[in-house]
This record gives structure tokens, C-alpha cells and sequence, in this order.
């Protein structure tokens, strides 16, 4: 007799409608508004920096950007920061979930510790990475290296995009590391008990019972990872400022110097057209993933 | 969580209590040095803070004379508590503001659901897909525009649109969790609405609001895109003015690190006590 | 005290019909129960009373008056859940008084009537505390103490003892039945258990599927049923059914075929059946009798004995019937038994499962809780 009720009340209906107008319209004009105006520019001459030359440019924005290797340059960055980060977090988030799974003497302070950098600032930590960690004279990392020999490295000239990796990956590996971790918890006890008295050891269990049972939190971490990284800022103009060159620039950081270096509103536009397209291609998947969940 | 296990308490025999002994303390070892390793940077920078300039760039040592000079520096010259007051009020500013529209959206779509509120919120969550970098130019020239750009009213403005939709759905996992009878008691007892809510549901969900409000606050506070992008001085916030200490010539290492760390200390704290939550709000929850 | 009437209440949700018309007429300081299987109707029905929930047609009334679009709270009727749905964030006492808080009575008077009803269900000791640290017994009178305080003239109580093991089941049983009698109101209660039904009501109220399939006292429905659905429902263990053919129909009764070949006449009017008419023969397994003449045969599949009672589970062509005998007999699983039944125990139903009505009526058909009080119990004296 606990089936769902709807309410059935006619003026229920206009009560969750009043309640709810704030919140849906409000977002309904951030959503709109910018994404109308974007599209719009997208289509304009539009630079600030020559105000006379205004009117419909048709495609020739798009032309402009997409045969300008500045994009398919950032596009690769972008790709290759959110390829990398992502298996980097993901493979090491499920490694580490099972580690911090297990019972140890003070798991639960090295767990406090293990998550901490998802809650650092991404502005303080890509600093504390570029400056005390991989300065090329002063830095922890070539302290390290000098100490066994090693020729000290300059990160950011050497490796410019590995770095970031490094970094961002660094931020987002405790956010795996959590989500996981309480998937993990919601494992029956009972099934991994079973798996053993069936002669299940330690990795078949991992394989078989561990990994099934995170598929669907692992597609979550994957896929609302994809969402942030596609469009990381903050790190890149803290540390490289997308250079040396070109080399560490993404999409997002491309939109930005087109926009508010370049002043060229209509290329930035078109290129934030092409954000949005990438990012929704994502967000489909997401948004029927929780639609599913939202059904049991 | 450091309790000894009663499993390996009681052992079959001695050699299989050695096995377990040397599993668990081989386990604590490895356990502990990944999690020394990836909170040492975090560590790193809170030591640095408390060095001079010039033992900071020196190579690394963990013996020194603490000195808490760069904090008074911090303090004293660059205006930091500018800043971190920009900071609190674009943060709990934002937060408030959310919680205050979203209460009544989540109520509605958790108490008075009609067929369109499960399409309503995934909306809701779809706008949060929406790239802010996609957005940037048109939000960059209204705020221009009208005026918005470097103010805290603009970033608040921002910031609540941009958590909005994890606020409702975060609060409406918590409302549906609560048994729907208690509710209809109060009604049969001649609540009205505003009395449900502030009487029943507010009390009720009081720790789930607070963790939903909490993670607001996080976001807010570390947000760093639309802060780098429409602030510059009189509304910066402290990941801005963090951002700063990027220019060459602000390379003072033990500034940095004291700054950075008074900037992140509250944050993590309030991370590490809501993170059963976020999990929930982050994953809107799909991952329980 | 009042009565309800309600008027041809329908109730939709979007294109499903759950509640489809339905009359009914309860009087005062009765005990009525909405019986029925899950998703008949029965909450959504008391819901409506209740006003948690608008009917889609049809008019509620109490005492006369319409009250379709009065709100929960005004119209004078408390409710006990099944969850109990007590505030985890308020004492006992706090629980109890809510409404009256609500309501701005003062705190003196709060505590008067908190402790009177907490008189009556025995809760003084544990006002303090939180519903936390209350066992299942005690958190369902603290509900019904809620209920108490707010002096409703109607009390609905919808499953309120499906959470509680079955002993306390019991115990809550007869105190429920001892609080209507000292409480003297209306009660109507939702369950889906025909034993409460029949323990407890003065008049039961079968549903199914959104109508009302009878409205009897507890021994009318179980010696009258009117229909196969109601016969099935009412009585534990569950009545057996067997077709039959028609032999002839005459004043005194129908006389029927047995698929063993034998007949029987049965006491029902059968004026009305075709000459071909399909039947199907009912008997409570109470009602069959082991007996080697018996006109019915078939083979032991499950034995249970329960001691002072031997339940046998006969194979018979297709169907597998139930008996209840003596604790006694020495049948074994396999045995063929050999069973007949008294012909006005027996019941016939039609091909659209109406029972045809007994030309007898049973002289307890008519009887409610409340005749079985000894005279001169509290509830007999004058108010």
C-alpha cells in the first residue's frame, strides 16, 4: 500500500509550481541568457578593440578558428590533460579505495589525509607545486632528484604538460579516492564472505566482486571529472599562462585569450559554441545515468 | 577508526596471528606513506609558512626556527584581510542566498511532485553541464554592462546561480529521505505550510541543510574561473589574490605558503567534516 | 461523537481510477475496518477522510456536513500511521501536545490533557523521552496518545500494528478494542489482516479494486459473503472452492452435482439459474467433515499438525483442498480420505461469482463486537 502518491490535489499543482519558479526561472535566465548571447556572437564581427567593424559574420568565425592550429592545438592539450587525468585518478582512486578499505592502525586520519588536496584552492595548489615542489633549483622534487644523482628537472619547460597532469591529477585523485571509497562501503559484507568460501582470493575477489560492484560509481567519477576538466582555468594561468608556446594551453584557456586578452568577442564565442557542444556530448550520458538512478 | 579489530583478536592459531599481525602492519605502512605522499605538499606549504624567505628557498630541511614573521607580513602589508573577507562574504553570501530559493524548489518537488518534477530536476542538473568558459563573454559584457564586474554583489550573484542546482538536489535527496507521514501528522494536527517547514522539515533535515550549505560554501570558496575573470582588486577573493603571488616578482615563498594556508586551513577543516556528504551532493546522488 | 457518510467518491491519479464510487454510511461510535489486498483502495479511501488526499468526485460528509474542502486539521478527526510517524525531534510529551501548541493552548493546559491521555495508555513514565528510545509497543500509543489529546470526534487508524511482532499484535488488539469502548467515539481502521477485521469491527468493509464488494458485521461476512472474492478473503485458512453442476433447483434449496459424482442439496435461492448454469461450490475447510461415506475423495499431498488441530491439503482432480480436522486423526501423507459437508455450511456462487443468498439466515449474521459486551459494561451506561 506505499505506492508513490502523487499528490492529487488540485491546487497542488500551482503550490509546487510557486514554490519552484524562483529557483527554475532564475536558473532558466542563467542558462538562456548567456547561451542565446553566445550563439549569437558566435555569428558577429565582434571585437572590441575595433568597435566600427560590427554586422553578421556567418560562419567565418567558426572558419577563423577552426582552420587556426592555435585550436586544434588546445584541443589536443585538452584532450590529453582530461585522457591522462582521468586514467591517472581513476585507476589510482580504485587502488587506493581498496587500500584505505582495509583496516590499518590509523585509517582513518591517513584516509582525512589521503582526500585533503580535493579541498585545496586550485589557485594555492597549483602554486605550491609550481614553486615548492618543481622549481627547478629550490623545489622538493629536485632536492629529490640531486639527492640520488639525478640532474634536477625544470618541469615547466621540460614538461610542460605533464606537469599540469601532475598537478590537476593530484587534486582530482582524493576525489576519486572519496566517491569510491563509499561505494565501496555499500559492498555486502555477505557477497565478498560468499566469494571466499568459494575459494576466492584477495585479487579475485577484487576483479570479481570489487570492481562490478564500483562499475556504476567509477562512471560517475569518470563522467563528472570529464565535466571539470574539460574546462580547467585557474591551474594553467597560475603556472604557464598556456605557454611555453602553446603547449599548455586548452579550450578553456584558448576562449580566454581570444576573449579578454584578444578582445575578440565573436571568436571567443564561437569557441565557447564548441565547449558547450563537447561538454554536452558528456553531459548526456551523465544526466541518463541519474535519470536511471533517480527511477530506483 | 584505530580501534584493533576483534577479528584478528582472536586468533585460530599463533602462526595465523603472526600472518595477520605482519598482513596489518605491512597494510598501516603502505597505508600510511600514500597518504604521507599525497598530503605532503599540503605539508610542505604549512612548514614554509612558518620559515623566513630565505630558509624557504633553501634546500629542503625539517629542522628550523619557527617563525610566524611572514604571517604578521601577510597580515600586515598586502591587505589580506581584504581578501579573505571577500572571501567569507562571496561565500556564505552565495550559500545563503541558494539555500533560501532552494528550500522551497526542493520541498515542492519532494513533497508536492507532479509529473514534470523529475524532468525539472534533471534540468536542473543538465544547466550545470553548461561549461562556464562557454559562458564567459556574454556574463563578462552584461557585467560590464551593468556594472557588476569586480563587486561582491556580481560574484554572489554568480556563485549562487552556479551552485543553485546542486543546493536542490542535494536538498531534495534529504527531504525525500524524510518519511512523508510526519509531515501528514503535522497536517493533521493543523500545521500549516510554513509551519511544517520551519516546525518539522527545517529541525529534521537541520544536519542535511547544514552539510548541503557546507559544500556550497566549498565550491564558493575555491572557485577560481569566474573569480580570476570578473574580479581584479575591490571584490577579489582570496583565490585571486593567491593567483597573484604568480607574477615573478611576488616569488616570496614563505607569503605564499602562510597566505595559502590561512586561505585553505577553514576550508579543509569543513572539508574533512562533511565528506560523507559531498559525496552525495557531487554525485547528485547516485553514489550513496 | 459523529457519523460519516461518504456519496459516490471517486479518486484518480492521472488516468488510473483507484477509488471507483463509492457509498458508505458509518454511525456513530462505530468500529468500522476497511479490509482488503494491497492496492484495493483502503488508505487512499481513509486518506480522503482524512483530507491528506482530495477525492476526484463525490462528497464526504460528518455529522451531516459536507467536507470535501475543509482542510486536515478542521475536521475534528485524528489519525494514527502505520509508521507511526511520530516527531523523532520532540519528547513524548512535545508529541502529544504539538497540535494543541499549534493550536496556542497554553502550557498548563497542554500538560492536563497530555497527562490525562497519558493516564489512559499507561505512558506517564516515559514523557521525557525521545521516541528514540521507545519500543515499537510503546511508540504505537504514543501515536494513538496524539490521536487521544487532540478529542477527535473520528479516529482513523491506518494499519496501525503491521510494524509490531506478533504477540504485541495482539496485545494492542484488545487494547484498542478496550480503548473504543472507553473512549466511546468513532473509530474507522485500515488493514489488510482479516483477523484484526473480524477481532475488532463492528462492520467491515470489504474492498477490492477500488469498490466495495460487501459491508456486513464480522459474522455476516463470514456465514454470507456476498460474492466468490469476499467468501475468499474472510476466513483463515482460505475457503475452498470446487466446480460443480447444476441437478435441479426446486423451493427448497439447488441440488447440485460433486465432481465424485454424488449429490447434495444446497439451502440457496436458485429460482434465477439457467437451466446449464456453471457453479462452483464453496466450504470453509472448517466445514468439511472426514467422514468414509463422504461424497467427496482424494489423496493427502501435506500433512501439518498444529496439535489440537490437523490441517490436510487433498489432491482432488485439478484442485487442492484444504481441511481442518481433529488433531487427532491418524491419517499419513498419500492416504486416501474420504470427506462430506453439512449442506447449509456450503455456499454456491454463479459464473460471475455472486453467491446465491441462503434461505436461511445465521443467527449470528447479525451480531457486532458490541453485542457480545456483558450488559452493564462501561459502555452500556448512559453517557
Amino acid at each position: 500500500m506505499t505506492k508513490p502518491r502523487a499528490s492529487g490535489r488540485t491546487v497542488g499543482g500551482l503550490r509546487t509550481l510557486s514554490l519552484q519558479a524562483p529557483a527554475v526561472i532564475l536558473l532558466l535566465l542563467w542558462m538562456i541568457v548567456p547561451l542565446g548571447m553566445t550563439l549569437w556572437f558566435s555569428f558577429q564581427y565582434y571585437n572590441l578593440l575595433m568597435p566600427g567593424m560590427t554586422g553578421f559574420a556567418g560562419v567565418e568565425n567558426y572558419q577563423y578558428l577552426l582552420t587556426d592550429p592555435a585550436l586544434w592545438a588546445a584541443m589536443g592539450n585538452t584532450l590529453l590533460l582530461v585522457g591522462w587525468v582521468l586514467v591517472i585518478t581513476v585507476v589510482g582512486g580504485t587502488l587506493l579505495a581498496v587500500l584505505f578499505q582495509q583496516e590499518f592502525a590509523g585509517r582513518g586520519i591517513a584516509r582525512v589525509l589521503a582526500i585533503s588536496p580535493f579541498f585545496v584552492m586550485p589557485t594555492v595548489s597549483a602554486l605550491v607545486w609550481k614553486n615548492m615542489m618543481m622549481h627547478p633549483s629550490n623545489g622538493v622534487l629536485a632536492w629529490l632528484a640531486e639527492s640520488i644523482g639525478l640532474p634536477a628537472l625544470d618541469w615547466f619547460s621540460a614538461l610542460p604538460l605533464t606537469s599540469i597532469v601532475i598537478i590537476v591529477a593530484w587534486q582530482w585523485l582524493p576525489f576519486a579516492l572519496l566517491i569510491l571509497l563509499t561505494a565501496m562501503q555499500s559492498l555486502d559484507e555477505d557477497q565478498v564472505e560468499a566469494a571466499r568460501m568459494d575459494g576466492a582470493g584477495p585479487v579475485a575477489i577484487f576483479f570479481f566482486i570489487t570492481l562490478p560492484h564500483l562499475k556504476r560509481a567509477i562512471s560517475v567519477v569518470i563522467m563528472i571529472e570529464m565535466i571539470f576538466l574539460l574546462t580547467i582555468f585557474a591551474e594553467i594561468f597560475v603556472t604557464t599562462s598556456g605557454g611555453p608556446g602553446l603547449a599548455t594551453t586548452n579550450l578553456a584557456y584558448l576562449i580566454y585569450i581570444r576573449a579578454l586578452l584578444d578582445f575578440d568577442v565573436g571568436v571567443a564565442s564561437a569557441g565557447g559554441v564548441i565547449a558547450i557542444i563537447l561538454a554536452n556530448i558528456v553531459a548526456i550520458f551523465l544526466v541518463r545515468m541519474v535519470a536511471k538512478n533517480l527511477e530506483d | 577508526m584505530t580501534t584493533v579489530s576483534s577479528k584478528t583478536a582472536a586468533p585460530r592459531s599463533v602462526s595465523g596471528w603472526r600472518s595477520a599481525q605482519s598482513k596489518r602492519l605491512l597494510l598501516t605502512v603502505v597505508g600510511w606513506s600514500v597518504a604521507v605522499v599525497i598530503f605532503f605538499p599540503i605539508f610542505w606549504m604549512i612548514l614554509t609558512g612558518f620559515k623566513t624567505e630565505t630558509a624557504a628557498i633553501a634546500d629542503p630541511s625539517l629542522i628550523f626556527s619557527p617563525t610566524l614573521e611572514s604571517y604578521q607580513e601577510v597580515q600586515a602589508r598586502s591587505g589580506y584581510a581584504r581578501f579573505a573577507l571577500n572571501s567569507v562574504a562571496v561565500a556564505f553570501g552565495s550559500t545563503l542566498l541558494a539555500l533560501l530559493i532552494a528550500i522551497p524548489a526542493a520541498y515542492a518537488m519532494a513533497f508536492l511532485p507532479t509529473k514534470r518534477t523529475k524532468g525539472t530536476l534533471l534540468w536542473m542538473l543538465s544547466t550545470k553541464m553548461l561549461p562556464s568558459v562557454g559562458v564567459l563573454v556574454p556574463i563578462y559584457l552584461i557585467f560590464r554592462d551593468v556594472g557588476l564586474l569586480d563587486t561582491r554583489t556580481g560574484l554572489i550573484i554568480v556563485y549562487t546561480l552556479m551552485n543553485l542546482p546542486i543546493v536542490v538536489w542535494m536538498l531534495y535527496t534529504f527531504f525525500k529521505d524524510m518519511p512523508k507521514d510526519i509531515l501528514e501528522a503535522g497536517r493533521m494536527d493543523g500545521a500549516s505550510t510554513l509551519q511544517e517547514v520551519l516546525y518539522l522539515l527545517l529541525p529534521l533535515t537541520l544536519p542535511g541543510i547544514a552539510s548541503t550549505g557546507l559544500l556550497s560554501v566549498i565550491l564558493s570558496w575555491n572557485e577560481a574561473f569566474w573569480s580570476l575573470n570578473l574580479t581584479t582588486s575591490n571584490a577579489a577573493p582570496l583565490t585571486a589574490y593567491i593567483a597573484s603571488f604568480s607574477s615573478p616578482e611576488g616569488l616570496f615563498w614563505a607569503k605564499l605558503s602562510a597566505a595559502s594556508t590561512m586561505a585553505i586551513a577553514p576550508i579543509l577543516i569543513l572539508g574533512w567534516m562533511t565528506q560523507k556528504q559531498m559525496v552525495r551532493g557531487l554525485t547528485f546522488g547516485a553514489v550513496k | 461523537m459523529a457519523t460519516l457518510q461518504l456519496h459516490n467518491i471517486t479518486k484518480r491519479f492521472g488516468d488510473t481510477e483507484v477509488i471507483k464510487g463509492i457509498d458508505l454510511e458509518v454511525n456513530d461510535r462505530e468500529f468500522v475496518v476497511f479490509v482488503g489486498p494491497s492496492g484495493c483502495g483502503k488508505s487512499t479511501l481513509m486518506r480522503m477522510i482524512a483530507g491528506l488526499e482530495s477525492a476526484t468526485n463525490g462528497d464526504i460528509l460528518i455529522d451531516g456536513q459536507r467536507i470535501n474542502d475543509v482542510g486536515p486539521a478542521d475536521r475534528g478527526l485524528a489519525m494514527v500511521f502505520q509508521s507511526y510517524a511520530l516527531y523523532p525531534h520532540m519528547t513524548v510529551e512535545g508529541n502529544m501536545g504539538f497540535s494543541m501548541r499549534l493550536a496556542g493552548v497554553s502550557k498548563e493546559e497542554r500538560r492536563a490533557k497530555v497527562l490525562e491521555a497519558a493516564k489512559i495508555l499507561q505512558l506517564e513514565p516515559l514523557l521525557d523521552r525521545k521516541p528514540k528510545a521507545l519500543s515499537g509497543g510503546q511508540r504505537q500509543r504514543v501515536a494513538i496518545g496524539r490521536a487521544i489529546v487532540r478529542n477527535p470526534s473520528i479516529f482513523l487508524f491506518d494499519e496501525p500494528l503491521s510494524n509490531l511482532d506478533a504477540a504485541l499484535r495482539v496485545q494492542m488488539r484488545i487494547e484498542l478494542a478496550r480503548l473504543h469502548d472507553e473512549l466511546d467515539a468513532t473509530m474507522i481502521y485500515v488493514t489488510h489482516d482479516q483477523i484484526e477485521a473480524m477481532t475488532m469491527a463492528d462492520k467491515i468493509v470489504v474492498l477490492h479494486d477500488g469498490v466495495v464488494e460487501q459491508v456486513g458485521s464480522p459474522m455476516a461476512l463470514y456465514h454470507h459473503p456476498r460474492n466468490r472474492f469476499v467468501a475468499g478473503f474472510i476466513g483463515s485458512p482460505k475457503m475452498n472452492f470446487l466446480p460443480v453442476t447444476l441437478a435441479s433447483v426446486s423451493p427448497e434449496g439447488v441440488t447440485i452435482r460433486l465432481p465424485g459424482g454424488g449429490e447434495r442439496s444446497v439451502p440457496v435461492e436458485g429460482q434465477r439459474l439457467g437451466a446449464n448454469a456453471t457453479l462452483e461450490l464453496g466450504v470453509r475447510p472448517e466445514h468439511l467433515i472426514l467422514d468414509d461415506q463422504g461424497p467427496l475423495s482424494g489423496q493427502i499431498k501435506v500433512l501439518e499438525r498444529l496439535g489440537g488441530q490437523t490441517s490436510l491439503y487433498v489432491q482432488m482432480d485439478n484442485e487442492l483442498i484444504t481441511i481442518m480436522a481433529d488433531g487427532d486423526v491418524a491419517y499419513r501423507v498419500n492416504d486416501t480420505v474420504h470427506f462430506g459437508f453439512a449442506p447449509e455450511r456450503a455456499h454456491l456462487f454463479d459464473a460471475d461469482g455472486l453467491a446465491l443468498p441462503s434461505l436461511q439466515q445465521h443467527p449470528l449474521a447479525g451480531l457486532t463486537r458490541q453485542d457480545n459486551r456483558a450488559p452493564g459494561s462501561p459502555a452500556e451506561e448512559p453517557a
